[in-house]
């Protein structure tokens, strides 16, 4: 009997060709959707299988077309709890979260993938730019950098363990985004072809996410006051949620001088401001670490880290100082270290491992 | 996939009868002229519709006019609701319900309570079935209706009709059943039952998608509720849908004439399952009233385990279930009916219901019995909260 795989479809073009790469590669494909998410003005055009009616509507339609089961899952609770409430909490805190990495740590490649397991199911897939190995040597399932580098997703996948990763199938990572567009125009899906991507946070259609933290919880934002470096008050913030590291439009506040976010404290309630030079720093400690090229980190090691999906790797050394903790010690200085955010590491195309960031060294 | 089909979702709908589409065919080609026009092909049609309002009248004991056809019964159940409320909002404001409803009726409610209406949604027992008392006491100066289902879509419950019909005449307070899921399996006769206004549609008795039925007691002021042609005694616009409606006459006739032998052949399944179930499966519970149930209807929450997965797999063999009422998005809710006969949110979520029809067999059911027990095994073995126990 063929393998069998659960497929996340959200009706775009990317996990819709993924459909139709396994599906040539032998495998029995069963697609599904997962419904994380309501709010009437929710409109999800997330492509690595999440919800919403209209989403919903356009995974069935490209399900029919390639002849594949597809079903509908609900996984709100768990949504909410492992992401929405998350999120809400770590901006309260004073960082800047990322819903996405908590997401496929624990819906997409947890909940999904147990579910998957528990139905006879073999593997659970995703319309994600990255590539799964196995290595011999190693011993190990390794997860490497997708061939199309600007499209690369695998900073939000370092948390995958090895069973997860013995589990996964990623249809994409020898593809550029542009073979997968021609792909999904020869297959006959020219409506998913022309999708937009994904927006950033799919449970934020408007990406107004301070006014869905104000919604969303009970207690009230409170303004509290801009300080420098030394302590001093320079004015008042709308909250803190408002704000994240390295952050200088929006800001409301003229000093005469361009004034960049520095730090968050949300003890004392305060943002502090400095110039463009106080928001690098030279390195880092992480905490809550997953390693998938090696078991774990137990001396110093030269990799490339990236602090944000948005910015590029740079040198750095990772050196362990126990607690589950890591240092990460940066050839030049980095720019906008962000408490919340996560720092993958690589070894060329091999993802290392990675982990959140904790505290910013200067 | 499986190329085997077992269809046990007969409270979704139900397939079309051969003899009705065969009586609808002609309406759609030679005799397709429209109703309200005068030439002999519109007479003919005319002619169809009145012979479907006299079957479907005669049927539940009723006058054909008082037969006032619909486009399925969540129109039905809306006409029903806001007719009644809105004809008499200056005589008061006050709606009884129960907590159990289709949600054409709980939301039709809900739209109404935003309109200043006040509701009240009567809770009902572990068996899901709603206390006559409780209905009379809740009964106020202001109470305009009393609007209580007939069956229990999930969990096949029948409601005390007969009793609640006789304090809603003895307070004068007009009565609405939503009969949607008892038309074609139980007897009915809106005299005998005391009831005002009862709600029915096509499909789920072997007709037609599309077509449903509003009863209104002679006499029962009613607004009109589509605005246009003089259709439906001007109460409800719109070019008839003849075939629909020919097809409904059709099969409430062929569903009434047989209602005995089917519910004895629907009882069997339904008994043989239930027997099975609990003897072959632990930790399950059966849902609803083992007596007073749709006789083909079962309803079973497996504890540790999730109805979702459940339903996928039962497809991958060929076997159609539900977990209770089918979802815009095919996703799946903890239900309200589960939920309010005291099922914890798990448990609600563990349910899985099962509906036969007129097609299947008893080899249809011990299929059912041979590879659910491994299913629901394998899932409680992945399952944490049943290594736990």
């Amino acid at each position: 009997m063929n393998k069998k795989v659960l497929l996340g479809m959200s009706g775009g073009v990317d996990s819709s060709v993924a459909a139709a790469l396994l599906k040539e590669q032998g495998y029995e494909v069963i697609g599904v959707t997962m419904r994380v998410w309501e709010g009437e003005d929710f409109e999800c055009v997330d492509d690595k299988g999440c919800c919403s009616l209209s989403v919903v509507e356009d995974a069935r339609r490209v399900a029919n077309s390639l002849h594949i089961p597809h079903y509908v899952m609900d996984f709100k609770d768990i949504f909410k709890e492992k992401v929405v409430d998350y999120f809400k909490q770590e901006y309260l805190r004073g960082r800047t979260p990322n819903p996405c990495i908590a997401c496929n740590r624990y819906i997409k490649f947890d909940a999904l993938l147990n579910k998957a397991l528990s139905m006879d199911i073999d593997y659970v897939a995703t319309g994600h730019y990255g590539k799964v190995e196995y290595d011999i040597l190693k011993d190990r399932y390794i997860l490497k950098k997708a061939k199309d580098a600007r499209k690369d997703q695998t900073y939000f996948l370092y948390n995958l363990t090895q069973r997860q990763l013995s589990r996964t199938l990623l249809p994409l990572g020898d593809y550029t985004k542009d073979e997968i567009r021609r792909m999904a125009d020869d297959i006959g899906l020219e409506v998913v072809a022309s999708k937009p991507d994904s927006q950033e946070i799919c449970f934020i259609p408007d990406n107004d996410y301070v006014g869905f933290i104000e919604r969303n919880i009970e207690k009230k934002i409170r303004p509290g006051h801009f300080v420098d470096l030394h302590g001093n008050i320079l004015g008042e913030h709308k909250g803190i949620i408002n704000y994240t590291i390295g952050q200088r439009k929006g800001l409301g506040i003229s000093l005469g001088k361009p004034a960049y976010v520095v730090d968050i404290d949300p003890n004392t309630n305060t943002v502090v401001l400095g110039d463009n030079a106080h928001v690098f720093a030279k390195g880092l400690i992480a905490s809550d670490l997953n390693f998938i090229s090696i078991d774990r980190l137990e001396s110093d090691m030269e990799v490339h880290a990236k602090i944000r999906y948005s910015t590029r790797e740079a040198s750095a050394t990772i050196s362990p100082i126990g607690g589950g903790r890591v240092k990460v010690i940066f050839k030049e200085p980095a720019r906008a270290i962000t408490p919340g955010q996560s720092v993958v590491f690589y070894h060329g195309d091999e993802v290392v491992g990675g982990g959140t960031i904790d505290q910013v060294e200067r | 996939m499986s190329d085997r089909l077992i269809y046990l979702d007969h409270g979704a709908t139900t397939p079309v009868r051969a003899e009705v589409l065969e009586a609808m065919l002609p309406y759609f080609s030679e005799k397709y002229g429209n109703a309200s026009s005068i030439y002999s092909i519109a007479k003919e049609s005319k002619v169809a519709i009145d012979k479907a309002r006299d079957k479907v009248a005669t049927s539940i004991g009723a006058k054909p006019k008082e037969i006032y056809f619909t486009s399925g019964g969540t129109e039905a159940d809306n006409w029903a609701i806001k007719g009644v409320a809105h004809q008499n909002r200056d005589k008061g404001r006050h709606i009884i319900t129960t907590s159990i409803e289709h949600h054409a009726v709980l939301y039709t409610c809900q739209y109404l309570e935003k309109e200043g209406f006040n509701i009240t949604y009567l809770p009902v027992d572990e068996k899901g079935i709603v206390s006559p008392r409780q209905v009379e006491s809740a009964i106020r100066d202001d109470t305009v209706l009393i609007s209580v289902m007939f069956a229990n879509n999930e969990i096949g419950t029948i409601q005390p009709i007969e009793e609640i019909g006789k304090i809603a005449k003895e307070y004068g307070v007009l009565f609405h059943t939503d009969a949607v899921q008892a038309v074609g399996n139980l007897h009915i006769d809106v005299e005998e039952l005391g009831v005002d206004l009862l709600s029915m549609s096509a499909h789920k008795f072997y007709g037609p998608k599309g077509v449903g039925a509003l009863y209104v007691r002679d006499g029962i002021k009613l607004g009109s509720y589509l605005h246009g042609g003089a259709q439906e005694r001007g109460k409800r616009a719109s070019t008839e849908n003849v075939p629909g409606i020919v097809g409904m006459g059709t099969a409430i006739e062929i569903a009434t004439s047989n209602i005995d032998s089917y519910n004895k052949k629907l009882l069997e399944l339904r008994e043989m399952t239930i027997d099975g179930v609990l003897a072959k499966i632990p930790h399950v519970r059966l849902n609803g009233d083992r007596e007073r149930r749709l006789p083909g209807n079962v309803n079973f929450s497996f504890e540790f385990i999730e109805g979702e997965s459940l339903l996928l797999m039962l497809d991958m063999v060929g076997i159609c279930a539900s977990s209770g009422s089918a979802c815009a998005s095919g996703s799946l809710d903890p239900s309200h009916v589960l939920l309010a006969i005291g099922l914890p949110h798990e448990l609600a979520h563990g349910s899985l219901r099962f509906s036969f029809g007129k097609d299947n067999t008893k080899k249809d059911a011990e299929y059912l019995l041979e590879v659910l027990p491994d299913m629901v095994e394998r899932l409680r073995q992945l399952s944490p909260l049943y290594t736990n126990k």
